[in-house]
């Protein structure tokens, strides 16, 4: 950075600079571009998934939903994990119109009309699994209509909204 | 009470912040040293009263005011005392408003330091610190209030507020939800403060940047004023990093330590551009920019991450401050453009010019790397409706290779002079420590190293090292030679004369040590699992793993603990036991599963604790992974904080020149 005058280089160096720059700046863009290509998912709420029906079964995608609590099942035997995730929109505006992510993720579980999804997974439970967490879960839809799931991951907004909790209570006067 | 002076404290920040931008730009117009003062002052006090106000709430934090939504949520009567002080960053509210505290904090210090000589860029630095401080503040009074309190109106609603509404009636819990089990953890005590520290002093030599360009300073002077608060983000950055990763590693349980979350992927991109060299007015504004937009991504729940606790709804105000800054940075550029030209001219291929240069084209590289995979599922879903998103692989493919070309340069720049260096001079100079790298390598491929993959990056990291002991020794040996001093007093005086350069170095050898971690748990990790009856065993890699027995009790601290002991032996030895736990806390109902981790040079035993048979204990389930050479990933990780120190701490010669001046 000093404000020293170098000498101008030669047009001939200057052109092995050019031409080095441009090389690494295009192996960088292969890099990523080749990576994307090979690596992308579609990110699909349920009515998405099973909308697009058997085009989706075998291809790589992620998978949002809200657990219903009362469909895990977990056998420490074999690790494998099963349970049911009900549709929730992807929207955000939509998820905050509807009172934020947790009362989204609660009306999704009571609700029967929603669509639903089994889940398998295979590995140990999650501590986070729990009734009305959001599992974001990457894997493959199988032909007999179940996703199965090499990642699984768990959010659990509850303790995050501004309404109060249960064991809140007003002190005797 | 409490809760009014904390909040009245923070109001009154925020008008004075609000008043020294006004001061200090009236001051600059009117040419009125007095006001720029007057503007300095006022930034002085509003550190006084944020400490006042996060005094307030630490001590509504330890006397369980409950009362406060914010301490509701993040205390439990339960907790320890040091984590009833760190609850503090513990959750949103907090952790802005420490943000804000430690930015006031850092602008303290800058208007403490002597501005004689650069009296023309102090308004502007108060200036650029306090619109900063201005939004965050902003964000904690009117968006993430941490003196919120609960209160029932009239007609039973439940509402929060700082004040009494109209006729309500305030509730008092009995005691809190308190802080996620699973931060509670040391590595995640410091690991925020850290981060958020990092983030917070780049903001100084930006706002340095800024000035300078904004007042028309032709020199670089700037960039020697504020090196040591770049060091020092840097540092804290990295350190930040570094704990988040061991967390990650030691808490959640998945034998991994980096998952390319987004969130992760935020705080990663400003200590990228921080690390590139030779700071220009670009890199720090680019470093700026990436700060603010880490804090936007994390805090703005726009991305789908494991940071569960980063979640919110201040998407717009970050967006509206990110563009409002993105668009000044930008024409401040444009319009002094002239005066950035023209550092010095590329001389030859291999000079160290051109190695910085490259090296910085393979930073931006990886920051791109990161941008696109971040921003790739929102720009998708703009242009087709379709949220797209790229997982690991997509950044251990593109950002891998781009890893080790910077591995690669950081080998070979000790050895190549400024100015010009050809094949032949670097030759010369790389045949020696060129030679013991393959040595390494070929050791590597006796212990049964195959994958090509795994064989260069050893290979490369074996290189940086070996030149960067080898450039040590020799200059060691010449002052030895020259001074007749003592080896070993050689040994020690060397880096003293240049700490900066040594610095350096010692974080290029952190760097190759973390490489060779990295490669360790990234291509060599095994893994299994079993249910074991006890006394029952399962195997890997030369492991055998002994179930013995698993016992289950309530801790004081408000949970049910498990905690099974597995038995270890190597080859048929007894190394030590093994307990890994799973903790069930009551309060709010959620379980932590913590690994159990045998660490040695060689490899990590890494155990979880799957599930186990109620009331008999009869039989468990374990996960068990083998991570090799992982530890050489925390060292190097230490190596580099140590190196970052040495380079980031006055020299010896600055420091008699300050006693000179002061006597």
């Amino acid at each position: 950075m000093s404000s020293t005058p170098h000498d101008k280089p030669a047009t001939g160096k200057r052109i092995k600079f050019i031409i080095g720059g441009v090389v690494i700046v295009a192996a960088i863009v292969f890099l990523i571009v080749s990576s994307t290509i090979n690596n992308t998912q579609y990110f699909l709420t349920i009515d998405e998934l099973l909308g697009r029906g058997a085009a989706m079964q075998g291809q790589n995608v992620r998978i949002s939903g809200a657990v219903i609590g009362s469909t895990i099942q977990y056998d420490p035997q074999s690790l494998n994990l099963n349970f049911t995730i009900a549709n929730i929109p992807a929207d955000n505006n939509l998820i905050e119109q509807q009172g934020g992510l947790a009362a989204a993720l609660h009306a999704a579980v009571i609700d029967p009309s929603r669509t639903h999804l089994q889940v398998v997974y295979h590995g140990p439970r999650p501590d986070l699994l729990n009734n009305e967490a959001q599992a974001i879960v990457t894997g493959h839809l199988g032909t007999d209509g179940t996703f199965y799931a090499d990642e699984l991951l768990l959010k659990c907004p509850t303790r995050y909204e501004d309404a109060l909790p249960a064991q809140v209570d007003t002190p005797t006067p | 009470m409490i809760t009014n002076i904390g909040f009245g404290s923070l109001a009154i920040a925020f008008v004075l912040t609000l008043y020294s931008v006004g001061a200090a730009l009236y001051g600059v117009r009117s040419k009125a040293g007095a006001w720029v003062d007057s503007a300095r002052y006022a930034v002085m006090s509003v550190f006084f009263l944020i400490t006042l106000a996060v005094a307030a709430l630490i001590v509504l934090m330890l006397t369980g005011h409950y009362e406060v939504a914010y301490v509701y949520e993040v205390i439990n009567s339960g907790m320890p005392l040091y984590l009833k002080v760190t609850a503090l960053w513990g959750g949103q509210e907090g952790s802005i408003l420490f943000w804000c505290w430690l930015m006031s904090g850092a602008a303290f210090i800058v208007m403490l330091r002597n501005w004689k000589e650069d009296r023309a860029l102090l308004p502007w630095v108060i200036v650029v610190t306090m619109v900063t401080l201005t939004f965050f503040l902003g964000l904690t009074i009117f968006a993430v209030n941490a003196f919120y309190r609960f209160w029932t109106m009239p007609n039973g609603a439940e509402v929060t507020s700082v004040f009494q509404p109209a006729g309500a009636t305030p509730i008092f819990p009995y005691n809190g939800v308190g802080l996620n089990p699973l931060l509670r953890h040391p590595a995640m005590i410091i690991h925020p403060p850290a981060l958020y520290l990092g983030f917070v002093l780049f903001t100084i030599p930006f706002a340095f940047t800024i000035a300078s360009l904004i007042s028309g300073q032709k020199d670089d002077h700037w960039i020697a004023l504020t090196h040591r608060w770049t060091l020092t983000a840097w540092l804290f950055l990295s350190a930040g990093l570094l704990l988040g990763m061991w967390w990650a590693y030691g808490v959640l349980g998945w034998g991994g330590y980096w998952g390319w979350d987004p969130v992760e992927i935020a705080a990663l991109m400003p200590w990228l551009s921080g690390t590139a060299r030779r700071w220009t007015a670009f890199l720090i504004m680019l470093t700026y920019t990436l700060v603010i937009l880490g804090t936007f991504l994390t805090r703005s729940g726009l991305l789908s991450s494991v940071h569960a606790f980063a979640e919110g709804n201040l998407g717009v105000p970050f967006f509206i401050f990110l563009s409002l800054a993105l668009i000044g940075m930008f024409g401040l550029l444009l319009y002094r453009w002239n005066d950035l030209e023209g550092h010095g001219a590329l001389t030859s291929l291999l000079s160290r010019e051109s190695i910085f240069i490259l090296n910085n084209l393979l930073i931006m590289g990886i920051l791109v790397v990161c941008l696109w995979g971040v921003l790739f599922p929102i720009f998708s879903e703009w242009i087709t409706g379709q949220r797209i998103t790229v997982g690991p692989p997509f950044y251990e493919h593109a950002a891998g290779p781009l890893f080790v070309g910077l591995l690669l340069l950081m080998g070979i720049v000790p050895l190549t002079a400024w100015g010009r260096s050809t094949i032949k001079t670097l030759g010369a100079a790389i045949w020696k420590p060129l030679t013991a790298a393959l040595v390494l390598l070929v050791i590597a491929f006796v212990l049964g190293i195959r994958e090509w993959a795994a064989l260069l990056g050893i290979g490369v990291a074996a290189l940086a090292g070996c030149v960067t002991l080898y450039d040590y020794g020799r200059s060691v040996w010449l002052r030895h030679r020259s001074r007749g001093e003592n080896i070993f007093q050689s040994l020690w005086r060397t880096p003293g004369v240049s700490r900066r350069r040594y610095g350096g170095y010692i974080i290029h050898v952190g760097f190759s040590l973390m490489a060779l971690g990295v490669i360790g748990i990234n291509m060599f990790q095994t893994q299994t699992q079993a249910t074991l009856a006890q006394n029952q065993s399962i195997q890997l890699d030369g492991y055998t793993l002994t179930y013995r027995t698993l016992e289950v009790w309530d801790t004081t601290g408000g949970s049910n603990l498990a905690q099974a002991v597995l038995n270890v032996s190597y080859d048929g030895t007894l190394v030590g036991q093994l307990f890994p736990t799973r903790n069930y806390y009551y309060s709010i109902q959620q379980s932590v599963t913590l690994p159990a981790i045998r660490s040695t040079l060689k490899d990590d035993l890494y155990v979880v604790l799957a599930d186990w048979q109620d009331i008999t204990t009869q039989s468990a389930t374990f996960k068990v992974y083998h991570n090799p050479l992982v530890a050489w990933l925390w060292i190097g990780g230490g190596v580099l904080i140590l190196g970052t120190l040495m380079a980031a701490w006055p020299s010896e010669e600055k420091r008699r020149r300050n006693r000179q001046v002061l006597s």
